[in-house]
């Protein structure tokens, strides 16, 4: 069995975590959804295509993933400037690019070009990585998080900055330049408010610290899902039985704030059954990352999987009133096709790292 | 030359480093999980209780429910006002991801002008969150089909029904009947005046005219609830208790539709009206006001264009002639005057009169005209009314002064509302001593009291303010209010109202009343009488009086020339009656503007009333004449 996966490439453990996690999903969303199976339909096959590209993912090499880094990273820049200069505006921001046959968002490609590019250009030289290859590392990371910061999507931007840190911790970054680092981005933080931040952005912040100062707009998100999350109780009110989500109350309740849905129905014993399979699935990955044969290798599946924990994090922590709410969701179970297109994009290069092996290693 | 040290990678080393950092964020994240269910578990546990609460209300509330508007009948039960389902195409914008592209697909699917999107736009400024917005009103049955096909690819869109007010006959009862239409800022604010907000809050429309104004509190009737659960579009999932709302009374109003009918028939394409009622209860058969317009116009919200065409029509079109019509009541009051002088014992029944075309007062250098050149010769006071006598009218005005005259006419009702079931109406005037002091700071001059006596001077009268004294007269001093509504339908009886009194008049002599009454008599029935003509072959004996208004002042020495004119100064034509004269059923008064003599133009439009009237109500066979036997009726009054 065992073997006959490894053969395909496929991490059985991961596999069988991330199909478990779809189960949830799908069961969720038919919920929070009204109860509409067309629902179900169009997320199933969406779920296919995304199985079927990291299957396919799955089959390259990871030698091919280093070589192609560089050119995934600057073709990705050059989109995310064409999008800023021609794009299309959906919901009031810039993402999309056109290309007349498809049409998708640059910034997606950059989730997983960003890691790449840090990989390979870290792992160029000897680990832990100099001070001035650190340095270079963060203007590569700042280029596209400011371009997509511009677009503006502040979710997308923050998980990419994350992805490429991600790599420079894991290649040894070394603690006291960390503390370093932390010092000035904190110092960093009364200029960008008061020079950089957008006024919605800034009333997001500001609705987020007081949610009750603005019941009707903003606020309205954060409240109706905390009276979800916290009516669920310990049990929960049963699939399907949620009133905040059979009822509308929430808004976005199958996409972004799907965790407050299952938190209303599967209450806290539900929602640690929930974290047991996200934290499986990331133990899983970095163990992979641990047993990878070469340092780009480790370093790009270790930054995959941790971003992957980073999506779990925002999305659980703005559902629940503990973040700020950036339009982040709840990874594979949200619905929607993009961001599942590149996770499991993800998957399937950790998956690739974690099956093909070299056979003339050590 | 330094050699170029060669360093050689140390894998081994490398990969510990990468293994010891992964683990360390494997354990960065373990805690920040930690953080995460520690924050669910205050909400989850905690404070699960508050929000349990918090959730429960959230998901229950009380709606209000609207009652539905009572109907109004007339007085045969045809039905006036009815409640109609209509559907309008609503949009919750909250709920629909590509706004622009759902409206322009509705646009080709449904045929939505862009005057529609744009009101649609502006309605949507400081709407609450997730309230639907109607997109387009009174929508067709093919509309509603058409949309009920294509409904799953429009989410967010719903046709909602509901019941609006319609008007089956139209411009035809709009004057007294009113309209519908949407509560605005005023009328909310009269209703939270009135403590009348609750059962106000699921109510679209008020009463904003005529009876459906004046009536609403009946018409309206009492909110009811619904404990509902709802979604937070307020869309209601189940209905977990109600109590249902108290429907308004249906009312029943003593017009005639028919009458109204024929009114608007013989009124058309002139300025005018036409009011008859009973004159033993003071009910209105007929208020009729000409040019009218369609009052469901109004009922969704009248357009601008069709609005200020209404005001800007130099017809006047929004007026209610019958109770807002201020006009001069002429020659009609005569028989009042007549009756105040025998009353009060300025003059006597016998006495006479000469006249020869002219009135002068002694040391006044004026000259007041008969509307006949050369004088009507030796006239008393009965055939002063018949002839309508200005000259004996200008000295019976004379001798009782302007003080008894007005004291007198007050008590017909003159300068005072009339207390008709209808906001609008005016209390014209009555003018007086006081009265000029107040209104011009001016002492009131003989000159003044003069053509009072023709009902003109500053002396101005509503319609319905000149049929209730005739009632008056008509029943020796008992006084009674006009009423439009007449009671309300009940399952089994319709319950009537009383007629509505008012204090008589004291009556000093009765034979007085019966000389003026004669005098109407002959004004119909004697071959010198003014409408004597109009109403010759009628088969009812019908008393009456004609009235000319003069609304151009003729100057001295100068002949009044119809022809050179202007129009809207060419004089008014009126006529008071009721039949039969002896027990009467029906009092009328017609009101034609600028339209010249009364006894040649508005007599014959109430001939023709009064004759449809006996024809739908027939009349006893005692009352009931054929030409042959009027004649000797004539004959024999005649003497």
């Amino acid at each position: 069995m065992r073997k006959f996966f490894n053969a395909l490439h496929i991490d059985l453990w991961l596999f069988v975590g991330l199909l478990v996690l779809m189960s949830v999903g799908l069961i969720t969303i038919y919920s929070a959804g009204g109860q509409d199976i067309g629902l179900i339909q169009r997320q199933t096959t969406r779920l296919g295509i995304a199985l079927t590209g990291m299957f396919i993912l799955a089959q390259i090499p990871p030698s091919f993933y280093r070589r192609v880094s560089v050119y995934a990273f600057v073709v990705g820049v050059a989109m995310l400037v064409a999008v800023i200069l021609f794009g299309d505006v959906g919901k009031g921001a810039q993402r999309w690019l056109d290309l007349k046959v498809i049409r998708f968002q640059p910034s997606e490609i950059m989730k997983l070009a960003v890691p790449m590019m840090i990989a390979w250009y870290i792992s160029k030289f000897d680990l832990p990585p100099k001070t001035q290859h650190i340095a270079v590392g963060f203007i590569l990371v700042c280029i596209p998080t400011i371009l997509i910061a511009k677009q503006p999507d502040l979710g997308t931007s923050l998980l990419i900055a994350c992805s490429g840190l991600f790599v420079l911790f894991l290649g040894g970054m070394r603690w006291r330049l960390i503390g370093y680092v932390s010092l000035l981005l904190g110092a960093f933080l009364p200029i960008m408010w008061f020079f950089l931040m957008k006024g919605y952005q800034k009333q997001r912040v500001l609705t987020f610290l007081n949610p009750e100062s603005d019941p009707h707009n903003t606020g309205y998100h954060i409240i109706q899902s905390k009276i979800a999350i916290g009516s669920g109780g310990l049990e929960g009110k049963g699939w399907l039985h949620g009133t905040q989500s059979q009822l509308e109350f929430l808004p976005e309740r199958h996409t972004d704030f799907i965790f407050a849905v299952y938190s209303e129905e599967f209450g806290l014993l539900g929602v640690l059954a929930l974290l047991a399979i996200y934290l499986y699935i990331i133990g899983r990955g970095l163990i992979i990352s641990a047993r990878a044969q070469d340092a780009y290798s480790k370093l790009l599946a270790g930054s995959i999987t941790l971003t992957f924990f980073v999506y779990v994090f925002v999305n659980m922590g703005m559902v629940s009133g503990m973040l700020p709410v950036v339009g982040v969701p709840l990874p594979l179970v949200s619905f929607g096709g993009t961001s599942m297109v590149t996770l499991l994009a993800g998957f399937g290069i950790i998956m690739s790292i974690g099956t093909q092996k070299r056979l003339l290693s050590r | 030359m330094p050699i170029k040290r060669q360093t050689i990678r140390d894998h081994t080393a490398e990969a510990n480093l990468v293994t010891r950092r992964a683990f360390v964020a494997f354990i960065g994240a373990v805690c920040i999980l930690l953080a995460v269910i520690s924050n669910l578990y205050v909400l989850q546990v905690k404070k699960h209780e508050a929000f349990q609460t918090r959730s429960n209300t959230n998901r229950i509330k009380v709606l209000p429910v609207a009652p539905n508007r009572g109907l109004i009948y007339d007085r045969n039960g045809v039905i006036l006002a009815e409640n109609r389902p209509v559907f309008s195409l609503e949009l919750v914008p909250e709920s629909i991801s590509d706004l622009d592209d759902t409206i322009s697909r509705l646009q080709t699917l449904l045929s939505i002008a862009d005057e529609q999107v744009e009101r649609f736009h502006k309605n949507r400024d400081g709407q609450r969150r997730f309230k639907p917005i109607a997109l387009k009103t009174l929508l067709s049955e093919e509309d509603v089909a058409i949309f009920s096909a294509h409904k799953h690819l429009f989410p967010g869109v719903s046709v909602e029904a509901r019941l609006s007010r319609h008007y089956p006959f139209g411009e035809i009862m709009t004057h007294a009947l009113g309209y519908v239409a949407k509560i605005n800022k005023k009328d909310l604010q009269k209703i939270v005046e009135a403590g009348e907000e609750e059962n106000y809050k699921a109510t679209y429309d008020t009463g904003k005219l005529g009876v459906e104004r004046f009536h609403e509190s009946k018409l309206h009737g009492k909110v009811g609830y619904q404990q509902v659960e709802v979604n937070s579009a307020s869309r209601i999932i189940r209905v977990l208790d109600a109590t249902p709302p108290e429907p308004g009374q249906d009312i029943i109003l003593n017009l005639d539709v028919r009458l109204h009918e024929k009114a608007a028939e013989l009124l058309d394409g002139k300025r005018g009206t036409v009011v008859m009622s009973d004159p033993e209860t003071g009910g209105i058969y007929t208020l009729y006001s000409n040019p009218s317009y369609d009052p469901n116009l109004f009922v969704h919200g009248i357009s601008n264009k069709n609005y200020s065409a209404l005001l800007s029509s130099p017809n006047r079109p929004l007026i209610n002639r019958a109770t807002q019509g201020q006009y001069p009541p002429a020659s009609t009051i005569k028989p009042h005057l007549a009756l105040l002088g025998l009353e009060q014992k300025i003059i006597t029944p016998d006495e006479t009169i000469k006249d020869n075309g002219q009135y002068r007062l002694p040391k006044v250098n004026h000259v007041w005209r008969d509307w006949k050149r050369w004088g009507h010769g030796d006239v008393n006071v009965t055939k002063a009314i018949e002839v309508s006598c200005d000259i004996y009218y200008y000295d019976l005005a004379y001798r009782t002064g302007i003080d008894k005259m007005s004291a007198y006419m007050n008590e017909f009702g003159f300068g005072d509302y009339t207390g008709i079931d209808l906001y609008e109406e005016s209390d014209a005037n009555m003018p007086s001593r006081g009265w000029k002091r107040a209104r011009f700071n001016e002492p009131w001059y003989i000159g003044d009291t003069i053509p009072v006596g023709i009902g003109q001077s500053f002396w101005t009268a509503t319609p319905v303010q000149i049929v209730q004294s005739i009632n008056t007269l008509v029943n020796r001093g008992e006084r009674y209010i006009p009423q439009i509504i007449r009671g309300t339908k009940m399952e089994n009886e319709d319950k009537i109202d009383l007629p509505k009194t008012l204090r008589p008049i004291p009556v000093v002599d009765e034979k007085n009343w019966d000389i003026v009454i004669d005098a109407m008599y002959g004004v119909v029935n004697r071959e010198h009488g003014t409408a004597f003509r109009a109403f010759k072959t009628s088969s009812y004996q019908s008393a009456g009086k004609s009235g000319t208004a003069q609304l151009f002042t003729v100057a001295q020495n100068e002949k009044y020339d119809a022809k050179n004119v202007a129009a809207h100064l060419k004089d008014n034509a009126m006529y008071v009656g009721f039949a039969p004269y002896n027990a009467p059923k029906v009092s009328i008064v017609v009101v034609l503007e600028n339209a010249g003599g009364g006894s040649a133009n508005a007599a014959p439009i109430a001939r023709k009333m009064m004759d449809y009237f006996f024809e739908l109500y027939p009349l006893a066979d005692e009352y009931v004449y054929s030409p042959e036997e009027k004649k000797s009726v004539l004959e024999y009054t005649k003497e």
